[in-house]
């Protein structure tokens, strides 16, 4: 059963991501937590991303990196630290990859019933930078989309259209 | 091109962040109305609610139009729709993850059940 995703611009400076799963707190923390599982979610193939490495020290003042790419002449890096770990339940990050520019992300993990009511929370320095977040990895997907237009006009995809 | 749609997208986020012009755009979307009749409803002077329009004229959210002396107002052409476009951006990404994380937690899940099993 898949349940809702709903996104909403909290302001001109924040994003809140909100998604129930049908597990506990301490499962659901372990996917965000340990790069191998972490590494399986986070860049969806469906959307055409690829997660070439992962690397997770998830405590507090630990870092991450995250790189994405078909190609390694062309990889776009994603990094930050940890600032808050609290176990089945809280999870702050930086994202530093963007300088002043990045986010700080806040995710909570609430657990009822057997389930998790997951909260991820996204406060921008700025109300331009929120503006101009395709999230980094969404911006990517934007342009692998064109390529693969301009590409398909090339082969002529277009043709036979009335 | 891509820098006009920014700022538009600008002024709507901002003419969204009240609760009442939240409200006026809800009630233009049932039916047009005058600035006097949508004053009354919200229990606000004509003044209050004229600035409030004005936001949302700018916004390119609302067109107003005067017939003799009343100014009605409704719902503009373009509406939400990059506003919504820009929000579903975001879910798409969101969703396409989650839905992958759905899987990593039903395996662990499973495998959970199955260490407990051969513990006893």
């Amino acid at each position: 059963m898949k349940n809702r995703t709903t996104v909403e611009r909290k302001s001109e400076r924040e994003l809140v991501v909100t998604r129930t799963f049908n597990g506990p707190a301490r499962i659901v923390f372990e996917a965000w937590t340990k790069p191998e599982l972490f590494k399986r979610w986070w860049a969806p193939k469906s959307m055409g991303m690829f997660l070439r490495s992962c690397d997770m020290d998830v405590r507090v003042g630990g870092g991450y990196r995250l790189v994405f790419g078909h190609d390694a002449s062309n990889p776009a890096e994603f990094f930050g630290r940890y600032i808050e770990v609290t176990p089945h339940s809280r999870l702050v990050w930086t994202n530093d990859e963007g300088g002043d520019g990045g986010p700080v992300t806040t995710v909570t993990f609430e657990e009822k019933g057997g389930k998790t009511l997951l909260v991820l929370h996204e406060l921008y320095p700025s109300k331009e930078a929120l503006d101009a977040a395709g999230t980094g990895a969404a911006d990517a997907m934007d342009e692998q989309f064109e390529q693969l237009d301009e590409l398909l006009v090339t082969l002529g995809a277009g043709e036979g259209r009335s | 091109m891509v820098q006009y749609s920014r700022i538009r997208l600008d002024a709507s986020f901002a003419a969204l962040s009240d609760a009442t012009r939240r409200g006026v755009l809800e009630q233009l979307g049932r039916s047009d109305a005058s600035i006097t009749e949508l004053a009354e409803k919200f229990h606000m002077t004509l003044t209050g609610m004229k600035k409030h329009v004005g936001v949302l004229e700018q916004a390119g959210l609302v067109t107003t139009e005067k017939v003799g002396r009343v100014r009605t107002c409704k719902l503009g052409l373009h509406g939400l729709e990059e506003e919504a476009a820009w929000i579903e951006r975001h879910r798409r990404l969101w969703d396409a993850r989650f839905d992958e994380l759905d899987k990593v937690v039903e395996e662990l899940k499973r495998k959970e059940k199955v260490d407990g099993r051969k513990k006893r």
